[in-house]
């Protein structure tokens, strides 16, 4: 029997789709199920098609496939959409008594279950509840023990009070029955359960989670999708922690608050996508000429412009590399799989005290939306480590003054990092300006200190080039003559197509860069390889164009830019054809 | 805290570099004065500027500061009370930082009512560029890129802090030491957000709106039988376009300041060497 499975609800938005993708995405996860989500939806809140599809295996599973096992169709649309991914064993849940439903044309093979989900929901309590009788029914399909979707309307529904929870049960026991009484049917699928216990979040929430770890106690922001999940998430917890979050009037805002929180002394953070970052980008400036330690996250969609505001793309890297004006010293980390949402958005803010810089957390729609399972312990918060750099008390202070006369803030010390007093320290009262300044922070255009304060900014840099660990993760056979090379996302897809690309005997190396700046030096990975392949979802391959610029050496490149991530099968197709391969058609 | 600071300890090393002359001189003495009046001292002290000739306000003063991007003054000082709120927080700007670039936080600083002061340097023009017509300029004031005058009609500040729900509204000139002083005082002992207009000439490119001018026009409200507390009244003298008055036009007693209202509290700087005892809660939430 098939482990795989792959599930999908599908309907207008505003249908409920996406909650009721998270309660079967749960259940799975509560019965020791790995899960992998992905959404389609447009940017309407109602009247657009949404889907949410799941993958769920027993081995972890990091990327979607083009095949649908189970199909919960609310509207017709939601069958036209997915014909491509039905095969022969596909089932397709539907009402056939909604008038809208009444006709559907079952294609091919497939086989179609028509339960009267609104009029099951209504005996159970309430039409609202029809996708829940129609978790009921693909529970008989899938052989899923029904227990752990219990678990699940438990979790979602609890607050809401005990009678809402019995109704849904009880919907979701009457889809089961009906499946059970109506059709009298082998289907072909027995889901295996575990005793694994595995933690289900999307990488929106990671990076909220990673923020408190790390002691984030100042956020603010403004609206956006992708982001807004950061701001939700945090919203309800950081307070707890002693924080607090601010719906700032605009990005401009946003930004310039968490610099003053930052200033301050608080671990403060901003999160936004492409449009909030092109607002936010004078300011970029002023936090590292004021040496502020700031996180500013981009969860990246399709651009230009408010281009496709619910859809993949990876088109910001060369903005969160180059933008502002002048020269700017700064970091970009951009995390590669949910639960480095969590271990980056920590590095992120040690790096951002310990240097005393703007941190891009570079992520990105496919990987800030999809939910994942993973074992709790990758989220292990005795591992959270906290550096604060180099911050003076005020003995600290009495010692520079006399020693170099007066405290200076931004004294120009041999690894570039100066001396940062809070304000209420005593004895430290300074000014930090966005203007050139000298090392007390007084405003300069005298050329030689000019000159040495930039020197001393990007002397930071190098002195993080020197300590801190820029390698890559590695996967695939290291002795492989193919070097793939991706970064964010798209780490998960690649995972999955080296198994594709096994089974046909094509042997690939594969690196997935975290770090966009400072980046590792790849340029022996790419001299020892035959073929470079740089995988990004990008039109102009942004990350490829560094790479070519860093090694001196051209490099081939995979660019998808149509607003949807890459699939593990479709990778491994483009990679084979471009080692001039056959693909099957 | 000392409360042997004097006004001075706030004066930095370096000489003001504005034109001999210039109100933003009398206007920096006078919150230099109150900071000082209030108890606070250069290292519990936090002032933000903008960027114009006004802006250079930070550079001239003894506290921690910064000196920030045209117009975002506001939002900066949001973020520094917030996270601490012992810090007594300044917030300085000029007419077109604050009522031009910075008009939307402007709006939003009042309405949020973080407990801050915020200090406009009111010359209506734009000095450090050199001469254009700023959002307080008369409608038929002649600069550089407005020839024939601005043909619109200025911006009433306190008007727009009015409407958008100012718990403290008061307007100063800041050549009349005393009286600015004491105003600054009343709008950083209030708790919220304290707006005080501050008329502070440019000599060098504004030949209308002079200290001459408002000597002559000025209308102090302690001369007049005001009730700071009494919108309606606040309302009638902050509508009256023929007067420049000075004084606290309207103060709302109620006053909650944000932190208060969103039970913010303690100095966010302070955080644990590692994750916080009880964060492996949050991972369990996604059970
Ligand atoms: C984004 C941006 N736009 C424009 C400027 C140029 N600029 C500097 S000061 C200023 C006007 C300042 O006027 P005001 O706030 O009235 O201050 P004043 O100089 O009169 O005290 C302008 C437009 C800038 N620094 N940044
Ligand atoms: S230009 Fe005007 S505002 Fe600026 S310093 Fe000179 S007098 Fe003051």
């Amino acid at each position: 029997m098939m482990q795989d499975l792959n599930w999908a609800i599908g309907g207008e938005a505003g249908d409920g789709i996406d909650s009721t993708g998270k309660i079967f995405a749960q259940a799975l996860s509560r019965a020791g199920r790995h899960v992998f989500t992905s959404k389609d939806f447009a940017s309407r809140i109602r009247g657009g098609y949404t889907a949410y599809k799941i993958r769920s295996s027993t081995d972890q599973v990091e990327s979607v496939v083009d095949r649908l096992d189970i199909l919960v169709a609310l509207t017709q649309r939601t069958i036209d959409e997915n014909l491509d991914e039905l095969h022969e064993d596909s089932v397709i849940i539907y009402d056939g008594e909604r008038t809208e439903m009444e006709d559907v044309d079952i294609p091919g093979e497939m086989i179609g279950l028509s339960v009267p989900l609104k009029r099951l929901a209504e005996d159970a309590g309430g039409a609202i509840m029809q996708n829940t009788v129609a978790l009921g029914a693909a529970c008989e399909v899938a052989q899923f023990p029904i227990e752990n979707l219990d678990s699940a309307l438990d979790k979602k529904f609890g607050a809401k009070g005990e009678a809402i929870v019995e109704n849904n049960k009880e919907a979701a026991r009457l889809g089961q029955e009906n499946v059970q009484e109506e059709y009298d049917h082998d289907f072909a699928y027995d889901i295996e359960t575990t005793d694994n216990d595995y933690v289900l979040l999307n990488g929106d929430e990671a990076i909220g989670m990673g923020a408190i770890a790390a002691g984030c106690r100042f956020y603010s922001g403004y609206p956006i999708t992708p982001a807004t999940n950061v701001m939700e998430y945090l919203m309800g917890r950081i307070q707890h922690f002693g924080g607090t979050v601010v719906q700032a009037e605009d990005e401009l805002s946003a930004i310039n608050m968490a610099l003053g929180a930052a200033r301050a002394g608080a671990r403060s953070m901003t999160a936004t996508s492409g449009p909030g970052i092109d607002l936010m980008t004078e300011t970029f400036g002023l936090v590292a000429q004021s040496e502020t330690p700031l996180v500013i996250v981009d969860v990246m969609r399709s651009g230009p412009s408010t281009g496709m505001p619910t859809k993949q793309e990876q088109g910001d890297l060369n903005m969160t590399l180059y933008g502002g004006h002048g020269e700017i010293p700064r970091f970009v980390v951009a995390p590669t799989t949910v639960s480095e949402c969590f271990q980056k958005t920590v590095e992120a803010f040690n790096f951002a005290e310990k240097y005393q810089t703007p941190v891009f957390l570079l992520a990105d729609l496919a990987m800030a939306v999809t939910e994942q399972t993973f074992s709790p312990e990758e989220f292990d918060m005795d591992e959270v480590e906290i550096d604060r750099g180099k911050i003076v008390d005020e003995n600290d202070i009495d010692a520079w003054t006399d020693e170099q006369d007066r405290f200076q803030p931004h004294f120009p010390t041999a690894d570039g990092i100066s001396p940062r007093a809070l304000p209420g320290t005593t004895g430290g009262a300074h000014m930090s300006t966005g203007l050139e300044h000298n090392s007390l922070g007084r405003r300069t255009e005298d050329t030689d200190t000019r000159v040495e304060q930039v020197d001393k900014r990007n002397r930071k840099v190098e002195t993080a080039q020197e300590e801190e660990d820029w390698s890559p993760r590695e996967f695939g056979d290291s002795d492989s003559d193919t070097l793939v090379i991706s970064w964010g996302s798209n780490e998960g897809p690649m995972r999955e197509a080296l198994d594709f690309l096994e089974e046909d005997d094509v042997s690939v190396r594969f690196l997935s860069v975290p770090y966009i700046f400072p980046r590792p030096d790849l340029t022996e990975d790419i001299e020892a390889a035959d073929k470079v392949i740089v995988v990004e979802c990008n039109e102009t391959g942004q990350f490829a164009n560094v790479i070519e610029h860093d090694t001196l050496t051209r490099v081939d490149r995979i660019n998808k830019y149509n607003g949807i991530r890459f699939k593990a099968d479709e990778l491994a197709d483009e990679i084979k054809a471009k080692l001039g391969q056959e693909v099957e058609a | 805290m000392s409360s042997d600071v004097r006004f001075t300890d706030f004066k930095s090393d370096k000489q003001p570099t504005w034109c001999p002359g210039c109100g933003d001189f009398g206007t920096m003495n006078g919150m230099m004065k109150a900071l000082a009046e209030t108890g606070n001292d250069p290292d519990n002290t936090f002032v933000v500027a903008g960027i114009g000739c006004s802006g250079k306000i930070g550079t001239f003063m003894h506290s921690y500061a910064i000196h920030g991007v045209h117009g975002r003054a506001l939002p900066v000082g949001t973020g520094v009370k917030l996270a601490n709120p012992d810090l007594e927080v300044m917030v300085a700007g000029g007419d077109g930082d604050g009522y031009s670039i910075g008009a939307g936080h402007f709006i939003h600083a009042v309405r949020r009512n973080v407990d801050m002061s915020y200090v406009v340097m009111d010359n209506r023009i734009y000095g450090l560029t050199k001469g254009q017509a700023s959002p307080t300029s008369r409608e038929d004031f002649e600069t550089s890129t407005t020839p024939e005058g601005p043909k619109q009609p200025p911006v009433n500040p306190l008007a727009l802090a009015l409407s958008a729900g100012a718990t403290f509204i008061a307007q100063s000139f800041s050549t009349d030491a005393r009286r600015h002083a004491e105003i600054v005082q009343k709008a950083i002992e209030h708790d919220g957000f304290g707006f005080v207009n501050v008329f502070s000439p440019c000599v060098t490119f504004n030949d209308v709106d002079t200290y001459d001018y408002f000597r002559d026009a000025i209308v102090d409200l302690a001369d007049e039988d005001h009730d700071s507390s009494n919108y309606d009244a606040a309302k009638e003298k902050i509508l009256d376009a023929d007067k420049e008055y000075q004084g606290v036009i309207y103060q709302d007693e109620n006053s909650v300041p944000y932190s208060e209202l969103h039970g913010i509290e303690g100095n966010m700087s302070e955080i644990p060497d590692g994750a916080p005892e009880d964060a492996m809660d949050l991972v369990r939430e996604f059970y």
